[in-house]
């Protein structure tokens, strides 16, 4: 293509936008809307992002989720008029965020109700189902979160490599057991993320349009582990097929365990969640399958203590991470984002794991095989048993 | 600034605080704090106690002042304050009260009280930036009160200028064509009706619209006072009136602001000034819709209470009255020591959204 003809593209490219944009300017001079009724109420809409409780006062984050401004007028704890100061006083415009902090001698353990009432006498109500104080970004709390990641997400996941002396000495059957295991665990956790997600994006302010956002993000998710896993095989220094698979499959569970740390952080900083024995044992039995998902694909490999090692950092540590962010810095957005990943990057790894169990196979001769109907029928009970002690 | 501030600002040094006899604690509690948060700061500070004081209130983000409403209502267009005082348009300029209220005297001694009483739509302002879509009577909630002497000639010349049909409906005797209640009592958007009637009995009544829905008519603004006195008069008397009245500003059945005469807070701004020694007398009215009961309590002090204010004896001597919807009570006490007496609602609700206030008492 010449120079000539790329221009041409270019322009022909541009021309419709080069309208849109003088209708968009003509809409906002004419003001059509005025004629369908300019003088209905506004339509306010605020949706609480952020609660934050520190000792003796509240600090709210709300965003504008409507088409109009909104003035937050007075807050209510509890019934009761509260004094508030607004940082960055005034109208809020359509997505604009208010960082609000109200001095309230708020009670650990109990519950309270904060609610916003605009200048149109609109209210928007907040419940803290169990007030604790919010963790703060201190040595301590780092500590903590990384602690609960490590119950989380490296313990289990180590333990779960430890089969891999098993997988190295099973037979064909064996492994088409242990595979499908692994499948049928990875479907689980997508399900799993794929709710969490779906959660997070109901929650969400309805502008990030929640669902959309989710779908999007995870297909493009998926793409890009597959784009990554073709750059394995094929690049410099490139890995056989069972690598590529077992790395795959720690990428993706580590992906998949970034979000629920993040989910975990988030829940024990808002006091929905006390970190129980219990809670804890659970998570370990539930998490242990994702080290035998890692390593089921490397059967027919030999492999080094310390690679191994590595795998099981990159499936387990973003647990500590995804704490982290969801204990201190908890966003709705980015905790859909991230979800979404995870799901998107589980899902793929699905697809690779049962395409590298078929090998030869067709797909209808593979699912009715018994071992690998046993090896599903294992997996979803294990997942859905252990899944019960989570809640 | 308020007298409230005033004292604020005189408290932050010793001296003043000694002189007006009023300890810091004192203006704490005086403040609107629940004895609740002050009992929690003295609890974790004593030792026994400590590991008990699981609140969250440390000393790090204390706020003693940290109740009620952000900002001031502009009062310009209706100021609380003077409504108290004001009855038969007394608060107008001559000239003007001309127009809304004449009173001539007519042969058997008693006097013929016209009135012209307009229904209109306005937004009124009802805790500061909250504003409320209100129906009221000449443009303001609670409406102008009207006071007559029993057995005046009451005659009112009523005009809607909403957008909803409205009436005035009458607590006292009257005759069943006046009271604004009936399908044909309805007075559609831009008609008149020519109330009349005796006024009977004395005591301290109300009017409110009385067409459909009730509640929403109601609660949007549709009400005011009605004082009838007795022929013999009354001791002369600081009066005082107040309608506990609230709003839906959502609209979901339940009040966000409760206040006596509309304004949230207004008296923590403006306490209500007092003499010493002199007779108060608060003719009281219940106007709030969705809460069955509202009440008023003062504090430190007792008043005598005549329940309608029908009887010239006081059936009791309390410091906090009940009363339901609708109805009314005449309270009469004498301050007798100087400073900020608080005076609310004692549904703590009521009181923590908007119905609290004080009285200042000051030397006659």
């Amino acid at each position: 293509m010449g120079s000539k003809s790329a221009l041409r593209t270019w322009l022909l490219a541009l021309l419709p936008l080069v309208l849109l944009a003088a209708l968009l300017v003509a809409i906002v001079k004419l003001d059509p809307a005025s004629a369908l009724g300019g003088d209905a109420p506004p339509v306010e809409e605020l949706e609480f992002e952020r609660v934050v409780l520190e000792p003796g006062r509240i600090l709210l984050t709300v965003i504008n989720d409507g088409p109009d401004p909104v003035h937050i007028a007075q807050v209510m704890v509890d019934e009761a008029y509260w004094q508030f100061t607004q940082e960055q006083a005034g109208e809020l415009a359509h997505l604009d965020r208010a960082r609000l902090v109200v001095p309230y001698p708020w009670v650990e353990g109990e519950a309270h109700e904060v609610v916003l009432v605009t200048a149109t006498g609109m209210t928007f109500a907040h419940e803290i189902a169990v007030a604790l104080e919010t963790p703060r970004p201190s040595g301590q709390a780092f500590l903590l979160f990384a602690l609960i990641g490590i119950y989380v997400g490296v313990l289990p996941v180590t333990l779960g490599l430890l089969w891999y002396p098993l997988i190295r000495n099973l037979g064909r059957s064996g492994l088409d057991f242990v595979l499908s295991l692994t499948v049928a665990l990875l479907v689980f956790l997508f399900v799993d993320t794929a709710e969490d997600a779906l959660e997070a994006a109901g929650a969400l302010a309805e502008s990030f349009q929640g669902v959309t956002l989710f779908s999007v993000v995870a297909i493009l998710a998926y793409l890009g582990i597959e784009a990554l896993g073709k750059r394995l095989e094929t690049g410099k220094g490139a890995l056989s097929a069972a690598w590529v698979t077992a790395l795959l499959v720690a990428i993706g569970i580590g992906l998949h365990n970034f979000g629920e740390g993040l989910a975990i952080g988030a829940a024990f900083s808002l006091g929905e969640l006390t970190l129980g024995t219990l809670l804890i044992l659970g998570f370990t039995l539930h998490n242990t399958t994702e080290g035998l998902a890692i390593v089921s694909p490397l059967a027919k490999e030999r492999v080094s203590l310390g690679r191994l090692a590595w795998l099981g950092f990159i499936a387990g540590a973003p647990t500590i991470a995804g704490a982290w962010v969801g204990g201190f810095v908890y966003s709705p957005v980015w905790s859909v984002v991230f979800l979404a990943i995870g799901a998107g990057a589980i899902a793929q790894v699905v697809v690779q794991i049962t395409r590298g169990t078929a090998g030869d196979r067709r797909l209808g001769e593979l699912i009715t095989s018994r071992s690998v109907f046993l090896g599903l029928l294992a997996g979803f009970g294990v997942m859905y048993l252990t899944g019960m002690l989570v809640g | 600034m308020s007298d409230f501030d005033e004292l604020k600002a005189d408290l932050g040094s010793n001296g003043n605080s000694r002189k007006r006899g009023i300890s810091r604690r004192g203006l704490l509690q005086a403040a609107g704090l629940t004895s609740a948060t002050a009992g929690v700061a003295t609890l974790s500070s004593h030792p026994a106690l400590a590991g008990q004081g699981k609140g969250s209130l440390m000393t790090e983000h204390f706020d003693p002042h940290a109740m009620g409403a952000v900002g001031r209502v502009d009062t310009s267009v209706f100021d609380p304050t003077v409504f108290l005082r004001s009855w038969n348009f007394s608060h107008l300029p001559d000239a003007e009260r001309q127009r809304f209220y004449r009173e001539s005297p007519q042969a058997d001694g008693s006097r013929l009280r016209e009135y012209e009483i307009f229904a209109v739509d306005r937004e009124i302002e009802i805790a500061p930036g909250v504003f409320f879509p209100a129906w009221s009577y000449n443009g303001q909630v609670p409406g102008p009160t009207l006071r007559a002497t029993e057995g005046d000639r009451v005659r009112i010349r009523f005009v809607n200028q909403g957008t909803h049909p409205h009436t005035m409906h009458f607590h006292g005797w009257h005759p069943p064509e006046m009271d604004g209640s009936l399908m044909e009592h309805q007075v559609l958007p831009d008609q008149e009706f020519i109330y009349e009637f005796d006024a009977e009995p004395f005591g301290v009544h109300l009017y409110h619209c009385h067409s459909v829905p009730l509640k929403r008519h109601i609660h949007k603004g549709l009400y005011g006072a009605f004082i009838v006195d007795p022929k013999e008069a009354r001791e002369s008397a600081d009066e005082l009136v107040m309608l506990m009245n609230g709003f839906d500003t959502n609209f979901d059945g339940d009040n966000e602001v409760y206040a006596i005469n509309t304004v949230a807070f207004h008296h923590i701004h403006a306490p209500i000034k007092v003499k010493i020694g002199e007779l108060v007398r608060m003719y009281v009215i219940n106007v709030t819709e969705f809460d069955p009961v509202n009440s008023l309590h003062l504090h430190g002090m007792f008043f005598d209470v005549f329940r309608t204010g029908t009887r010239r004896e006081s059936y009791e001597t309390a410091d906090t009255v009940m009363m339901c919807q609708g109805e009314r009570t005449i309270l009469e006490t004498r301050f007798r020591y100087p400073g900020l007496f608080m005076f609310h609602a004692h549904q703590s609700e009521f009181a923590e959204l908007g119905w609290m206030g004080f009285f200042t008492a000051v030397e006659g």
